[in-house]
């Protein structure tokens, strides 16, 4: 009787939590339809001259920097990850790794507003040294990693935990060295967490808004230079969704679509790419 | 057991949520020059008026209009006058403000005239030592489409939004003071209120005087300084009773308190409401 209610409960929860991704796609794609047919792709997607008040709405710059800044921030964060879960399961004294995982539990948990104010009044000084004005896509990709680089560890580190002992006790047995252990034994087991866990990182790093609109300098430009100011989608959806109205809305709704479709194909193309 | 413990729970949720509905509400959405100025009178008149929420947000002058007319706010918060396509609106003016440049603390000028402010502007100056003995390059600081204080600067310095050469475009006036008071070589423009009370606070920027005038509420209240501009709260066509309480309060002698305490001038005694009804 309760596995019944159990099972009845958990397929709404799960049904419910499907058909509301439908909803909210189905809701942008219907708020951005007519930005759709006024637009050619040409104008909206490959363009990147930004000026609602003067009816331009090229979309482009600003997705290239949100691509190439999660990008970036995936290709600093995701190795690391890896390798500092891997160090706290082989290498790291227990007094060592269970502080560190807590602390990274944490660190995922921090809102992002606060890393994006710690990033303006620290990180912007500093990199201003020597790429003024500091709030440049480097800036945004080094806050974004960091901010990404918690949920890589957390989720290797799960994934390196459920590595049946029965392959450590075998390595063991074999006298691997660490870094054979982890190759060779380990990896294969974790590589697909480590995948999806990517695909988690990405979708944060590309959602991210706040802490890059901080620290990203926001001046619409293609993403051509680490050390140049560069606005992302997220940044300009939330400098301008409090006063658009008419075609300047629908086409903010339609960034936000792209962003999504984005999140999903990377998603597929993980899981595909898993099962081949 | 835990499940119903769970149900529970939203039921309570449900019923504290349900008791917030029974106390009136009023919405203020808008500027972010006018933001804290109105979250304190706020908070004053809801002491005075128990049961009456007051809840306020910011998010630039055009969110305020577009809020109005969409009716998720009741009074929108504009830090400029109506323009001629918003006349649906009517503008209650409760304070006056003016703009002013701010840079970094360590950057010497003090003053700069009209026009070398608009070639900074458009790129032409990209060093301080064109200027003054300060060899640091030109950071502009600049504000995002849609912000009120972005277009009364625009219009003082005839400029076009498209010629400004800007390296940092932000939103609200506390990011552009963090951001000025991080960068030896920025230059960006807030509300004066902003401005002295962040100086008071000791973050460090320098006020810079235009055309050789220091930008202060004197100067504000004596009319002489250029760069000024009323800040309004707007509603569409007559407000509701809560709100008119409000806009009374709010120019009311206990709300002039507050402007001062802001570095804003209160407006004018007269209280006469300017309607702008078309």
């Amino acid at each position: 009787m309760k596995d019944k209610a159990l099972g009845v409960i958990t397929g709404t929860a799960a049904l419910i939590a499907s058909l509301l991704l439908l909803l909210i796609m189905a809701e942008l794609l219907w708020a951005s339809w007519p930005a759709l047919s006024a637009l050619t792709m040409g104008e909206w997607l490959l363009s990147g001259h930004w000026a609602p008040a003067d009816g331009h709405f090229g979309l482009g710059a600003m997705l290239a920097a949100s691509l190439v800044t999660s990008l970036l921030a995936l290709a600093i964060a995701g190795p690391a990850g890896v390798l500092l879960a891997a160090w706290l399961h082989l290498c790291a004294p227990a007094w060592v790794a269970r502080p560190l995982r807590a602390l990274q539990g944490v660190m995922a948990g921090i809102p992002s507003v606060v890393y994006g104010f710690w990033a303006l009044i620290t990180l912007v000084p500093l990199v201003n040294h020597w790429a003024p004005p500091g709030a440049v896509m480097m800036t945004a990709v080094l806050i974004l990693a960091l901010m990404i680089l918690p949920l890589s560890v957390l989720v290797t580190d799960a994934a390196l935990a459920q590595v049946p002992p029965r392959a450590m006790q075998a390595a063991r047995a074999m006298a691997l060295s660490r870094w054979g252990t982890f190759r060779h034994v380990m990896w294969p087991f974790v590589r697909g967490s480590v995948a999806s866990g990517i695909v988690l990182q990405f979708g944060r790093a590309l959602g991210e808004t706040m802490a890059v609109l901080m620290v990203a300098g926001n001046v619409i430009r293609w993403p051509n230079s680490l050390t140049e100011p560069v606005r992302t989608i997220t940044a300009n959806i939330a400098l301008e969704m409090g006063y658009a109205s008419g075609l300047h809305a629908q086409v903010l709704f339609l960034s936000g679509l792209l962003l999504l479709v984005m999140v999903v194909v990377g998603m597929l193309v993980v899981r595909l790419g898993l099962r081949s | 057991m835990s499940l119903s413990r769970i149900w529970i729970l939203l039921v309570l949720l449900n019923l504290s949520a349900c008791g917030q509905h029974d106390r009136e509400t009023l919405v203020l959405t808008g500027s972010s020059t006018l933001g804290p100025l109105m979250s304190d009178i706020a908070a004053d008149f809801e002491a005075a008026n128990p049961g009456v929420r007051v809840d306020v947000q910011t998010g630039g002058s055009s969110r305020g209009i577009a809020d109005v007319r969409r009716g998720t706010a009741d009074l929108g918060m504009i830090s400029r006058e109506l323009r001629s396509d918003e006349s649906d609106l009517s503008a209650h003016v409760v304070a006056r403000d003016g703009i002013s440049l701010i840079v970094h603390a360590d950057n010497p000028v003090s003053a700069l005239g009209n026009e070398q402010v608009a070639q900074l502007f458009r790129g032409e100056i990209s060093n301080w030592g064109e200027l003054i003995d300060h060899d640091v390059p030109v950071t502009i600081v600049h504000k995002g489409q849609g912000r009120a204080t972005l277009d009364v600067f625009l219009a003082y310095f005839g400029l076009n939004d498209r010629d400004v050469r800007a390296h940092l475009i932000v939103g609200e006036n506390q990011q552009a003071i963090r951001s000025v008071a991080g960068n030896r070589g920025a230059i960006g423009y807030v509300s004066i209120g902003a401005a002295l009370h962040e100086q008071e606070l000791g973050t460090s920027i320098r006020i810079v005087s235009i055309e050789g005038i220091a930008p202060d509420a004197d100067a504000v209240a004596r009319g002489i300084y250029p760069l000024t501009r009323n800040l309004n709260l707007v509603s569409q066509g007559i407000p509701g009773d809560l709100a008119s309480e409000f806009l009374r309060f709010a120019r009311s002698g206990q709300g002039d308190v507050r402007v001062r305490e802001h570095f804003f001038v209160p407006a004018a005694e007269e209280p006469a409401v300017e309607e702008n009804e078309g």
